[in-house]
């Protein structure tokens, strides 16, 4: 970066921003906003319709962020303050793609969970279940030019939380992508397969039926790392384009 | 069952649960239109995004100490009328020049050097949230106009399951925002009175209201989607 990046050599003609539109799931496919099983939504979820905004110049670009935002320790978080997490080791792993099942390359992807017992590191956590000094919760890494992404953590437990009578939630791992346009952002939830703790759970039940399998990762054996780590694969798509008209150049090709 | 060097995603895809409506697919023999993957499902960030949605620098769109730099500073309310304290906001929006530094920007993106158009900030000091920025220039609607200055606004948290899109414009835009196609898309003023921020001391206010609060006359943000 040398801070003089020259402006593009055409001017900025209106006839050159056909710009591409990302594709919605219908709705009976997306989580609502508002759930009365889960309280909070009460008081949260806003009560108005949404206004349809046009895919404009911002809502096609996003934030790039790049490399300088991740350190190469932080795929791995069952190594932090100088000792080893407890709890059984895992690896996740996967591929980010969009809704064409094109893989998203470069992508930042957060997560953040509580630790094997099902704690997280938060002040406002202080249910009776042991902190773990050897665990922060965070992770996070940029996908590769295939989309893929891994980290190596810690299963983390179910906990109470005050939303019903024995209310628990599943274990699950909290991400975070960014994608490549602000359409394409999405905070979501991983969960384990075969969790006893779905059917009373509102946050997973929040989600379509149909849908609700896509937020499930899927044990997988031939990656689980001998006498090391269980393996849990989970594929992230976000929302793809429409048939993409790009500009074209003078020359006539397609930029 | 399964082939491990098949996306469980693509495999999936072929089951009647996963239909795009409207999509045609694959099973037939012949494969007669694009095969779309359902996106994965929103959920809400909890009330620990704490943990893994904060950096150092999250709030600094532009760097500290970039000449002509402003503060976005608002609160963010829920249906009471009681401050949000562990929701979330992140912003994008384009550079003076009314560019964004994204490869998708056909003009050629072009920013101030330490300026990057995205930040974050959280809520935990007492539901406030505040963001370093520049004022963004206009920006082409693509059919011929300019849309009004204004920065794309996500907020997140506890009891939200997806997040939610507003848009924030500038009180001392009178004009351009007179002739934003989004703004004229409102109802009414009121609608569009949300998402004007006013002039402040070290640059704009403007709060965010989940829901309306009739008994404590605040009015809902107009949400769009996107």
């Amino acid at each position: 970066m040398t801070g003089t990046t020259s402006r593009a050599p055409r001017p900025a003609a209106d006839s050159a921003l056909v710009l591409p539109r990302y594709l919605r799931d219908p709705e009976e496919q997306r989580t609502p906003l508002a759930y009365p099983g889960y309280k909070s939504t009460g008081l949260r979820a806003p009560l108005r319709t949404p206004v349809d905004l046009p895919h404009r110049l911002t809502e096609v670009t996003g934030p790039v962020l790049g490399e300088d935002r991740v350190l190469p320790t932080d795929a791995d978080l069952t190594l932090r303050m100088g000792g080893e997490a407890q709890g059984q080791r895992i690896i996740v792993f996967g591929r980010v793609l969009d809704s064409d099942g094109r893989p998203v390359p470069d992508a930042l992807v957060e997560v953040w969970q509580a630790n094997a017992g099902g704690r997280y590191r938060h002040v406002v956590d202080n249910w009776p279940a042991p902190l773990d000094p050897h665990f922060d919760g965070l992770g996070r890494v940029i996908t590769d030019s295939l989309g893929r992404y891994e980290f190596t953590t810690i299963k983390p437990g179910a906990y109470p939380w005050g939303n019903h009578h024995n209310a628990w939630r599943p274990a699950h791992i909290h991400f975070s992508l960014f994608g490549q346009a602000f359409t394409q952002r999405l905070v979501t939830q991983m969960y384990f397969p075969g969790d006893p703790l779905f059917e009373q759970d509102p946050i997973y039940n929040a989600i379509p039926p149909s849908a609700r399998y896509r937020a499930i990762s899927r044990f997988d054996l031939d990656r689980t790392q001998d006498n090391w780590a269980l393996a849990y694969q989970w594929d992230i798509v976000l929302r793809g384009k429409d048939q993409t008209p790009f500009e074209t150049d003078d020359d006539g090709d397609v930029a | 069952m399964s082939s491990p060097h098949i996306s469980p995603l693509v495999q999936a895809a072929n089951e009647e649960n996963d239909r795009v409506p409207g999509i045609p697919r694959r099973g037939s023999g012949f494969l007669d239109g694009p095969l779309r993957l359902a996106t994965t499902p929103s959920a809400t960030v909890g009330p620990y995004l704490a943990i893994g949605l904060t950096w150092p620098d999250g709030p600094y769109a532009a760097a500290e100490g970039t000449e002509g730099a402003i503060w976005l500073r608002g609160r963010v309310f829920d249906g009471r009328g009681d401050l949000v304290p562990d929701a979330m906001i992140e912003t994008w929006q384009a550079d003076p020049d009314g560019r964004f530094a994204h490869p998708d920007d056909p003009r050629g993106g072009q920013t101030v050097p330490g300026f990057r158009g995205f930040a974050r900030s959280d809520t935990v000091d007492g539901g406030q949230y505040a963001v370093h920025t520049l004022k963004p220039g206009p920006v082409p609607d693509g059919e011929g106009g300019l849309q009004a200055p204004h920065v794309d606004v996500s907020v997140f948290a506890r009891g939200l399951l997806d997040r939610v899109v507003t848009r924030i414009y500038f009180a001392d835009e009178a004009e351009a925002n007179a002739a934003d196609p989004v703004l004229a898309s409102l109802p009414d003023d009121e609608s569009r009175g949300t998402l004007v921020a006013q002039r402040s001391e070290d640059g704009y206010v403007l709060d965010i209201h989940l829901q309306d609060c009739t008994d404590k006359g605040m009015v809902e943000t107009v949400f769009f989607a996107v």
